[in-house]
């Protein structure tokens, strides 16, 4: 039995969504900005995509351009508003525990004169508001955060916090919802920000698509620069059966997401009570955390013996997070936890997504038990 | 909060005599149409005021997002209600205030009680609230005579009401209470400005556009469309007849002197929406002409035009100077498909110096060596028609 509960790493396109690929690619294959009326169709067909991601965001259409993914979103974001904004100050606010796609941007805004702050989390892996209260000043100019942590799942409170900035600072408010959009709701009533980044392989969609989306009326200084497509904000010819089946994605997912909760709240409840009865486990993910996301780690067993040893019996799980768990160094999540010594190699995620049902689970328990009494003896 | 219903002021409705119920009539349908995407609201219409009463906080939201886009309202308020016990009201009164914009605002209470049973005095309801609210927001200052915000309490006997915000509707007429006229729409700023003009004041449109393939591209057809389809968020579908105009214009060329050849392509084009018009039963022919702003507007240029049809001609530009007609194109959200750079038959056959003062008798000598006549009814039949906002299905569908 093959049984994939990696998906936060990435997830297997839907069926929907590679026939729509193909067939758009098979059918409307003109380039969005010809002016003869195969060119008129594929934008018409384009605008059609951006119009629907728009209405799930609750934003307009003119302010969704299409990105390669989440890294390219996230450092679009951060990166056209730091350069667009920086004659009003230079101050950046991230946290610790941001996709590497975040941090490694604000890194290289650093050697260009902005002056990043890292805010700490707490034992749960949330930002409070006493820690962004302390840390916004008059010249920040942005602030960027992730909604659902990749790796332990953590909820940051973006409603409270962005409430808090919109009171009193002009601080733009970047929201990397890549874990969270078809999960949690994420539209910018119910978050209360300005720019929203989402990823397609994350939602049942294909690899190389995602969104930049935003509310208000914003200026970002593009990073790709050339045939102005994209409103002049990211040149290059738009791949329409891409940003088409990222649409579709979208729509799918968030129409089945109440029913995909209530299985994963099941199923993470569930797996909590099982793993917890173990004295050599320690549940990471916070309680409060996303019901898709559940990490965990075994005492003194390295996350890679672990993998291995579900992966032979077809169980796909990973490290903490696919994007640090090549690298061998303990990932810089679980290092701003405060995780103590004997914890911090075993950490293992699995998360939960379309395709999944009751038998894996059970799947997982049983062959759990067995490696336990191999490694553990437990 | 507990948003209860809005309340929502007629505005020119309430002049109207004994048409009025007519009036009130449409401007209910037309928003039950408006929010058919929502679940069935009750809708409860008075002699000078309409209350809808949303079931759901989210359709709350929508209402007041979307009602200020419908034509016939002057105003509308959201009405919270509460108990009739007085720590109730005086916790629902700062929550209404609270809601607003207080900064540098004054204020003031007033208290209506149709409810006679209750134990408060008009006066003394109006005190302890005003103070109650006072205490909570120091930044606002009372001021009786026109203050900024007026909070109206009104004591009935199943709850108390209260109102604070006045948001301003669209004003004008309900949509479809006018008749239905047929719009000349260029792709240009002027015509939806006109359109949608007309249809503030309660007039249904069909529009109807000059087509000239290879001359003008699938581009600016894509633009007339899509500027309909603009016009049809106002509240009523707009019917779009695309008319192909190349062989008319061609023959314009080469029967017609270059300098007259302008009005008599808008001669033509007066004719074809006549009998367009006529087939389609509107009253009148719209179009977004502003006078003196080009070589056909001017009033010898209209007279020359309007000579072809004894129908009607309304031009709600006439007397509009071109940057207001910008600012509305603006605020309607047709200005950015408007200035989108593609030809249309107006611009291709320009001649570099068209007459400003064309001579009727001229124009019409020249005409008469050729019969357009059977052109014009060819053109007529073989148009294509679209209608706005388009039906959900169609060929992308299944694509999303």
């Amino acid at each position: 039995m093959m049984n994939y509960m990696d998906h936060s790493a990435t997830t297997k396109p839907r069926k929907e969504v590679l026939d729509t690929f193909i067939k758009v690619n098979e059918d409307f294959f003109g380039n969005p900005s010809s002016i003869h009326e195969m060119g008129v169709e594929a934008s018409q067909l384009l605008n059609r995509a951006r119009s629907q991601i728009a209405s799930l965001l609750g934003t307009d259409d003119r302010k969704v351009i299409f990105t390669s993914g989440g890294t390219e979103s996230n450092h679009f974001s951060i990166t056209g508003i730091a350069k667009s904004m920086r004659h009003r100050g230079r101050h950046i606010l991230t946290s610790k525990i941001e996709h590497p796609s975040v941090i490694e941007t604000m890194k290289q805004l650093e050697t260009e004169g902005f002056e990043i702050e890292y805010l700490d989390v707490n034992e749960e892996g949330l930002v409070t508001l006493e820690t962004l209260q302390m840390a916004l000043r008059k010249d920040t100019i942005l602030i960027s955060l992730m909604h659902i942590n990749n790796e332990i799942g953590s909820i940051q409170p973006i409603s409270v916090l962005a409430k808090f900035v919109k009171k009193t600072s002009r601080a733009i408010f970047h929201v990397d919802a890549i874990q969270s959009f078809g999960k949690y709701p994420v539209t910018f009533q119910t978050l209360g920000v300005d720019i929203l980044s989402i990823s397609g392989h994350k939602l049942n969609g294909l690899k190389g698509t995602g969104i930049v989306a935003w509310q208000s009326e914003l200026t970002f200084q593009p990073v790709l620069v050339g045939g102005a497509q994209e409103f002049g904000l990211r040149s290059g010819t738009v791949p329409v059966p891409q940003a088409v089946s990222l649409a579709k994605a979208m729509r799918i997912i968030h129409e089945e997401s109440s029913q995909a909760y209530s299985k994963y709240e099941k199923w993470s409840n569930d797996l909590r009570e099982f793993l917890g009865k173990y004295p050599s486990i320690k549940i990471i993910s916070p309680m409060q955390g996303a019901v898709h996301i559940l990490s965990f780690s075994i005492r003194d067993v390295k996350g890679e013996v672990i993998i291995n040893a579900l992966q032979a019996k077809g169980i796909i799980v990973s490290t903490s997070s696919a994007c640090s768990s090549k690298q061998t160094k303990t990932s810089h999540v679980i290092e701003a936890l405060n995780i103590s010594d004997a914890y911090k190699k075993g950490v293992i995620r699995i998360s939960f997504g379309y395709g999944m049902t009751d038998e894996h689970i059970q799947h997982f328990k049983e062959n759990f038990i067995g490696i336990m009494k191999q490694l553990k003896g437990e | 909060m507990n948003w209860k219903e809005i309340l929502i002021r007629y505005g020119e409705l309430s002049t109207k005599g004994r048409n009025r119920n007519a009036f009130t009539g449409r401007l209910r349908d037309n928003i039950r149409y408006a929010f058919a995407d929502l679940p069935k609201l009750e809708i409860i219409t008075e002699r000078d005021r309409m209350f809808i009463r949303p079931n759901e906080a989210e359709t709350m939201d929508q209402l007041i997002q979307r009602l200020p886009h419908i034509f016939g309202i002057q105003s509308f308020s959201p009405v919270a209600s509460c108990s009739l016990d007085l720590e109730d009201i005086k916790d629902t009164a700062i929550k209404v205030v609270q809601s607003l914009n207080r900064e540098g605002k004054t204020f003031k209470v007033t208290v209506k009680r149709s409810y006679k049973p209750f134990p408060l005095e008009t006066n003394e309801l109006q005190l302890l609230v005003g103070s109650h609210v006072l205490r909570a927001f120091p930044e606002i200052q009372v001021q009786m005579k026109k203050p900024d915000i007026e909070l109206r309490v009104e004591i009935r006997k199943d709850a108390a009401y209260m109102t604070a915000e006045v948001i301003p509707g669209a004003g004008g007429l309900p949509i479809g209470s006018n008749g239905k006229s047929l719009l000349m729409l260029s792709g240009g700023i002027d015509s939806p400005v006109a359109g949608y003009q007309m249809l503030k004041r309660g007039v249904r449109l069909d529009a109807i556009h000059f087509y000239s393939p290879p001359y003008t591209s699938e581009r600016s057809k894509e633009k007339v469309m899509d500027l309909a389809e603009k016009l049809s968020r106002f509240g009523a579908s707009v019917k779009l007849h695309i008319i192909p105009f190349t062989e008319i214009q061609e023959e314009i060329q080469k029967q017609i002197p270059e300098n007259v050849s302008m009005t008599t392509t808008r001669r033509m084009m007066m004719r074809i929406a006549d009998m367009v018009r006529e087939e389609t039963g509107a009253m009148a022919i719209i179009t977004g002409e502003s006078l003196g702003q080009v070589a056909s507007q001017t009033l010898e240029s209209l007279t020359a035009i309007n000579a072809v049809t004894t129908t009607p001609v309304l031009r709600p530009l006439i007397a509009f100077d071109k940057l207001d007609i910008i600012k509305i194109a603006q605020d309607i959200d047709t200005y950015e498909v408007s200035i989108r750079p593609y030809e249309d038959c107006c611009t291709i056959f320009t001649p570099a110096s068209p007459k400003t003062k064309p001579k009727l008798d001229k124009v019409e000598f020249y005409e008469s060596f050729k019969s357009f006549d059977e052109m014009i009814e060819k053109s007529v039949a073989n148009r294509e028609i679209c209608v706005f906002p388009i039906k959900k299905k169609d060929k992308f569908t299944d694509l999303l």
